[in-house]
Formats: structure tokens, C-alpha cells, sequence
């Protein structure tokens, strides 16, 4: 038998990055009797929050600074697309979360007083983004893991490889989850589901984004009827390593640091002057682009780039601000930018686009919450500001967590388990889809490589209808060789050959919505931007775009974004 | 890639038809920027499926990709193959038990971890509406290298006293112990240091300094252990010399 005794838990958590785990303790604490299942493919420590770098934006201090302002720079900085009720329902919540994290220890970096320190991210006005030097991500991930672990009632099912939802009667009742251990399928009932498994960089081949973030979280929803939002926008970003993709974090930029192109140029005086290297990420993207397009970019082995220079801000600084980008660049490019500019380039780092869910991380399908990178709420719109995913997080992720505890505490999804046939149901198209033995069957390195080069040339930084066309017919061809697939490993314990190939079966469904919203979105926005249909319009689509999956593939509608108080102009820095 | 050839020498076990682990060798084209991560990678894409190991960020800082390189415990991810002359063995981090191919079994160090409490108890309770709590760069410089911990397991598997005595708590759970009692904020070291100055924990140490020299943070888990039992002792003759407290 290949599966084990179920366990059922009253909120059944997948994922356990930043937003998994503010959401695990956030539901603990709402309902002193609630037990949580966090179930995480990897063990919580080492979820991708762990990479980010550079901080997490929230006024903090209100010298200078105000939440219209943060709203604001957000709702710009979105080419005026996130719903502005949710915007400003987060930077009035970010604060508080920061100091939160503050209080569970995380280390951030002080001012000579004591206070927490600041620095100034790209299309921020103000200087309201908190760091642990340049290694935030890491130190927000162990403070939050480190704090869950004095909570009995969350209790860690790491190394379990979600499949599956479980839906029965309209709502949501669990997961089923691989036992990487065992090998065994093992069903894990809930009376609530979150979903904070992240993004899905690994759609493409040059990412910033960790082996991991292949979009399960957005995939199973998807399959279970959840439509997806805004999965047309991927975030490049402007300073990755060649060859490796490494991000290089926008606080070198924020520390002081220039672009340069092979003139030495500082060449984003032509693009976004006023705010130069602190401009938006979508702007900074295409204004390398451009430079490599114009001739004016270096040519590498890893084919073009420009400088990132930090050599004018000293070593003191560099050790201080920015230690972990010196260890990069000194051990992946063999420049230490004490001495030497930094080679970068653009690089995919993050899905503005998720699971479509509300203000409370609620989404259409009953007792289903998602937060974090795999959540569209929308507050990034086209285009997310560098800084306020690691707030995002933090505060959608404990609104998931308490409104999950509140629907729980209201009876929850019915506490009856589904029936036991859903799990053997899911273990037989497990073996039917991933495990058959075709002859001569395909590689999936072969198809995950085709998936992403298909994906970079048609939705990359500049896109037209003819490349997102191609690409779109490439993942259909890709979706039916997908179906002749041969994996080597047929045995049970810790099989990443198997969850390697569920992986891409999800990865596919999210580079098609992808792909489809892309081609159907005839204007330019934020992070997508058609050359055969430049600038907005606002018109037709000052809208989000929502795909529901169906066996033809993406069926799109769209949906009015919520404007308040700030009407869409020209989106000049 | 050029076509430059190194030959691996991997470590394979599978539990369900190895009684004991053994070894496969394959070849990987690889240049001046191909790490072990990457070689292995190259195998199970084009090579073997079979092949098992863990990572993830591929930047160093996740912790996952652990392994012991031509017998070093090394991050597979910053480990470049331009720096070995002739074959490279890689096997599972030592002195954990395997659980298939380079796959070792952690569970240990997780439930160690919990037991030095490893989250702040404050000195003084603050409300969230009171603000952060004040601590100026010097008092952060105090616990700062401490935190830098990746749970990565080299020192682990650097570690001799680990290895032949299971229960001792080991280099990163003391050091990271160690973390939130020099933490400014932090008031529970006589709380810690019941498991931390216990048997299992600082006196099993015998100051190798293996785990420091292992270390790709440069956590400086040694100087946590040593530091933690100066701070024992002293602890220990406070107590003997001071006149108790009365119980007025």
C-alpha cells in the first residue's frame, strides 16, 4: 500500500517560507486551541525568504515619511494596477509587522541610537526600508523559524512534497503530500488550507530564484479551480550575475552604487533622471536592455553586461552594508567591488501574478487562503517596488493565518474527513502520470530546458505578439510530449526524480497562463512591455487578468483594478 | 561548457536494495565556473535520474547542499571543481546516518535546535505600540556573527566529539544558544544554560576547532562553546562566592 494513516490538523499550511510561517503563528496565537500542519517540501530554514537581501519597506519612522507616501510610490511604482484598498491596508499594517519581527529577535541593522536603521529603495521617495546588512531575508527566515519553534501546536511535516488539494463538496479539506522520507502518500486533513509555497522564477532559465520555486502552490490551486491574477507580470531584475543569475540586491544601489555601460556612461540619466539607480526595477530592466541593444553593453561569456559599481563607496562600507555581496561577487565572478565594478545583468527574480485572493488572503475556493509571492492580492500590480515583498509577506501572511483561525473557529471546511478515495485517487495518477515506463520515453531535464528557453525568448523583458506566440505553441507541444515522459528512479525514499517531474507538470501550467495573459494583454505595462503595442492603455486595461484552467488550456476574463484615491498618470521618475 | 572532463566518484546508497553504501563514478565537462552542485546537477539531468541529493538557493545561504568533498565538509554550491586536481570523491556530510545517497538524516540537530530555545525571551516585556527595542550597533556586533548560522551541518560533520558521542548538541546549536544569550535583548541565559552547560552540552567539547575551521560563515562556533563555558564557570563561582539572596 502506498499510503500511510491520515493526520488531520484544524489548518493545514503548505509552505514554509516567511509568509508560512508569520501565517503558522499568527493562527496559533489567534486560537489557543488550533493546531497547524506546516508541511513544507524542504525543511523551513531553507525556503527561498532565506535569499532576499536588501530589506522590507513599512514607516516605521514617520520623520519624512507617511502610509499616503508609501502608498503611493507602491501604487506608481505598480504602473497603477494593484487595487489601491489593499495598498493602503498594508503600509498601515507594515510598521507593526516590522516590529514585530523586531521583538521575535530578528537582527535588524541600528542607527547610532539604537533605532532601527533605514535605507532607500528603488521608486521608494524615502528612506523607510529595514535591513539586517544585506542578508534580511536570511535573518527574517531564522528569526521567524527559530520563534515558531516555541509553538507545540505548529507542528513541522518537513520534507513532504505536496500533490495535491483535497476538495470535496466546494471546500477545500487538505493536502496530499509525498512522505520524502518513506516514499508513501500521505493525506493531511484540515478544516482550512494556506497556501505560501512562493513564486515560480524556474519557469525560466536565468533566475535569481532558488531550484524550488517552481509554482507548486499556484499550480494546485489552479488545477483546483482557483483562478490565477496578473500571471503575465515577471519581475527582472536589473543586477543579476552572469552565468549564475545571483542576485546582486538593490541595496548595492541604495548604498551609493552606479551603473555604468562600456562607455562609462552612467546611462540611466537617459532614462529614469530623477531618480537614476533608485528608479523602479521594470524601468532599470529595459534601460540595460536597451544599452545592450544599442551596442553599449560589454560582451562576457555569458554574453552581454554592464557595471555595477561599488569601488567609490570603500571597503568600510562594503563590509558593513554590503558583506554578502562582496562574498558573491568575489566568489561567483571572481570581482571583489572593493577593487572592481560588479558584472550584471537583468534577471527574472519574482511573479508580481498568483493565486487570486482578497484583502484577508482568501480565496474563491472555501477554506482556501494563500499569502506571500504565490498570492495575487494585487498591492504590485505590474510591477512590485524592491523592499515590499518581504512586508507582503509578513502582513498577508498573518491576515491568512488569523482569518483562516477565524473560519476555523466558525466550523472550518466540514471537520468529516473526504473520502479516502480522493487520496487513492491521487496516489494511482501519481503512478499514471510520472511513474509509467515508456520506452524510449523523454527526459524531463529535455523539456524543463525547452520550457525555459521558450519561456525567456517569448516573455522576457520585451515581448511582441508573434515571440509570445511561439512560445505560447511551444508549451502546448511541450504540455503533449510532457505525456511521454520516462523518469529513471522508481523507488521509493526521497525520489527528487519524481518530484522533479511533478515540479514541471506544474511548472507548465503556470508558463501557459503566463503565456496566454501575456499575448492577450495588447498594451504595455510595468514588467510587460510589447513592442507592437507600446504604452498603457487605460481603457481597456486598467484590469487584472484572471485565467481559470481548462483542459483548452487558460480562459481569461478581467476584472476592474480597484482605484481610491490615486487616478493612473504618467509614470515618470 | 568547455570540454574539459573530471571524474566524480559518488556515494550511492538506496535503502531498499543496498545493504551498505557504495560508490559510482561518473564524468562532467566543466570550466573554471562549475561547481560540484552543478557537476551533479549535469549528472541527474543528462546522466542518471537516480542520483539524490538536496539543494536549492545555489548562492550559499540556504543551508542545503552540504556534502563532504574529497573528504571535507564542504557547500556544494561554493565548492569549484577548477580547484581540485585529479578525481573528486563527494560523499554524504559524516556522522550523520544516510538516508539515500548524499541525503543524510538531520532530524537530530532539528530537535537539539529547539532545546537551546533558540528565540528571544525578553528581558523586559514591550508592546508592539511601544516600539522596537533599542539596541546600538556595538550590542548588535556582540551576538551578530552568531546569527549568521545557515544550519548547514559541516560542523556537524567536521565535528570528532559529534561523531562518537551522539548526544552532545553539537557546534551550531550551541553557537546559535549562544546567539540569543549575548543578544542585548535577551534575559534567559540561566534558562539556556541548563541544557547548554549541562553533559550534552559546552564540557562535551574537547576544543578541536574543527567545526570553525569548517565553517562557510565564519560562525566561529568554537569561540561560542568557550565563551559559553567561561560564562559557566564564572556563573559558577558567583554562586559559590555571593552571599545568597534572602528569601525577605
Amino acid at each position: 500500500m502506498s499510503l500511510t494513516d491520515p493526520v488531520v490538523h484544524d489548518i493545514v499550511l503548505v509552505g514554509g517560507g516567511g509568509a508560512g510561517i508569520r501565517a503558522a503563528i499568527a493562527a496559533v496565537e489567534a486560537d489557543p486551541k488550533l493546531t497547524v500542519a506546516m508541511v513544507s517540501k524542504v525543511y523551513p530554514m531553507r525556503s527561498h525568504t532565506v535569499s532576499a537581501e536588501g530589506g522590507a519597506a513599512g514607516v516605521v519612522k514617520t520623520e519624512n515619511d507617511s502610509f499616503d507616501l508609501h502608498a503611493f510610490d507602491t501604487i506608481k511604482g505598480s504602473d497603477f494596477i494593484s487595487d489601491q484598498d489593499a495598498v493602503e491596508a498594508f503600509v498601515k499594517e507594515a510598521p507593526r509587522e516590522l516590529l514585530q519581527l523586531e521583538h521575535w529577535g530578528c537582527p535588524w541593522s541600528r542607527d547610532p541610537d539604537g533605532r532601527v536603521a533605514t535605507r532607500t529603495f528603488g521608486g521608494m521617495s524615502t528612506p523607510r526600508t529595514l535591513f539586517a546588512a544585506d542578508k534580511t531575508g536570511f535573518h527574517m527566515l531564522h528569526a521567524l523559524f527559530q520563534t515558531s519553534l516555541k509553538y507545540d501546536r505548529i507542528v513541522r511535516y518537513d520534507e513532504q512534497f505536496v500533490t495535491s488539494l483535497i476538495v470535496h463538496d466546494g471546500a477545500v479539506r487538505g493536502v496530499t503530500a509525498i512522505d520524502l522520507h518513506s516514499g508513501k502518500l500521505l493525506p493531511i486533513y484540515g478544516r482550512a488550507v494556506i497556501i505560501c509555497t512562493g513564486g515560480a522564477g524556474k519557469v525560466f532559465p536565468f533566475t535569481t530564484n532558488a531550484s524550488i520555486k517552481t509554482g507548486d502552490g499556484m499550480a494546485m490551486a489552479y488545477r483546483a479551480g482557483v483562478p490565477l491574477k496578473d500571471m503575465e507580470f515577471v519581475q527582472y531584475h536589473p543586477t543579476g550575475l552572469p552565468g549564475t543569475g545571483i542576485l546582486i540586491t538593490e541595496a548595492s544601489r541604495a548604498e551609493g552604487g552606479y551603473l555604468f555601460n562600456k562607455e562609462g556612461d552612467r546611462f540611466l540619466s537617459n532614462y529614469v533622471p530623477t531618480k537614476m539607480e533608485l528608479g523602479p526595477r521594470d524601468l532599470l530592466s529595459r534601460a540595460i536592455i536597451e544599452e545592450m541593444e544599442a551596442g553599449r553593453a560589454f560582451e562576457g561569456k555569458h554574453g552581454q553586461y554592464v557595471h555595477l559599481d561599488l569601488t567609490h563607496l570603500g571597503e568600510k562600507k562594503i563590509n558593513e552594508r554590503l558583506p554578502f555581496v562582496r562574498e558573491l561577487a568575489t566568489k561567483y565572478v571572481g570581482i571583489d567591488p572593493v577593487k572592481q565594478p560588479i558584472p550584471i545583468r537583468p534577471v527574472v527574480h519574482y511573479c508580481m501574478g498568483g493565486i487570486d485572493t482578497d484583502i484577508n488572503g482568501a480565496t474563491p475556493l472555501r477554506g482556501l487562503y494563500a499569502a506571500g509571492e504565490v498570492a495575487c492580492v494585487s498591492i504590485n500590480g505590474a510591477n512590485r517596488l524592491g523592499s515590499n515583498s518581504l512586508t507582503e509577506c509578513l502582513v498577508f501572511g498573518a491576515w491568512a493565518g488569523k482569518h483562516a483561525a477565524q473560519y476555523v473557529r466558525q466550523g472550518g471546511s466540514d471537520s468529516s474527513p473526504a473520502p479516502e478515495s480522493i487520496a487513492r485517487d491521487e496516489w494511482a495518477r501519481i503512478e499514471r502520470t510520472y511513474l509509467q515506463d515508456h520506452k524510449n520515453g523523454e527526459r524531463i531535464a529535455t523539456i524543463r530546458h525547452e520550457m525555459q528557453d521558450a519561456m525567456e525568448k517569448g516573455c522576457g523583458v520585451y515581448r511582441n505578439g508573434e515571440t509570445i506566440q511561439a512560445a505560447r505553441d511551444k508549451l502546448l507541444t511541450l504540455r503533449e510530449r510532457y505525456g511521454r515522459i520516462s523518469i529513471d528512479d522508481r523507488n521509493r525514499v526521497f525520489n527528487t526524480d519524481l518530484t522533479a517531474a511533478i515540479e514541471l507538470d506544474f511548472m507548465l501550467d503556470i508558463a501557459l497562463a503566463m503565456a496566454e495573459g501575456a499575448l492577450r494583454r495588447t498594451e504595455s505595462r510595468g514588467a510587460h512591455q510589447r513592442r507592437d503595442h507600446k504604452g498603457r492603455n487605460d481603457q481597456q486595461f486598467l484590469t487584472h487578468t484572471i485565467a481559470h484552467r481548462t483542459e483548452d488550456g487558460p480562459r481569461l476574463e478581467y476584472r476592474p483594478a480597484t482605484i481610491t484615491r490615486w487616478q493612473p498618470e504618467e509614470r515618470k521618475y | 561548457m568547455s570540454d574539459k572532463m573530471k571524474k566524480l566518484t559518488v556515494t550511492r546508497y538506496n535503502p531498499e536494495t543496498d545493504s551498505a553504501p557504495r560508490t559510482q563514478t561518473y564524468e562532467v565537462p566543466y570550466d573554471d565556473d562549475t561547481v560540484v552542485l552543478d557537476a551533479l546537477n549535469h549528472i541527474k539531468d543528462q546522466q542518471d535520474g537516480t542520483l539524490t541529493y538536496r539543494w536549492s538557493c545555489r548562492m550559499g545561504v540556504c543551508g542545503s547542499c552540504g556534502m563532504n568533498v574529497n573528504g571535507v565538509p564542504k557547500l556544494t554550491c561554493a565548492t569549484f571543481l577548477r580547484d581540485f586536481e585529479g578525481d573528486i570523491t563527494v560523499e554524504p556530510l559524516a556522522n550523520f546516518p544516510i538516508m539515500r545517497d548524499l541525503v543524510v538524516n538531520m532530524s537530530d540537530f532539528m530537535e537539539k535546535l529547539k532545546r537551546v530555545k533558540p528565540w528571544l525571551i525578553p528581558k523586559e516585556e514591550k508592546s508592539i505600540d511601544e516600539g522596537e527595542y533599542l539596541q546600538t550597533p556595538r550590542q548588535l556586533e556582540a551576538y551578530r556573527q552568531f546569527s549568521m548560522c545557515i544550519n548547514c551541518m559541516l560542523c556537524y560533520a567536521a565535528c570528532p566529539v559529534y561523531g562518537k558521542h551522539q548526544d552532545f548538541l553539537g557546534p551550531a546549536a550551541i553557537a546559535l544558544g549562544h546567539r540569543y544569550n549575548e543578544d542585548s535583548r535577551d534575559g534567559a541565559r540561566a534558562e539556556r544554560n541548563k541544557i547548554i552547560g549541562s553533559g550534552e552540552g559546552v564540557w562535551e567539547c574537547t576544543f578541536v576547532g574543527e567545526c570553525s575551521e569548517v565553517c562557510p560563515k565564519h560562525v566561529d562556533p568554537a569561540a561560542a562553546i568557550q565563551r559559553e563555558k567561561l560564562a559557566n564557570v564564572l556563573d559558577k563561582i558567583k554562586s559559590f562566592i555571593l552571599p545568597r539572596g534572602s528569601s525577605r
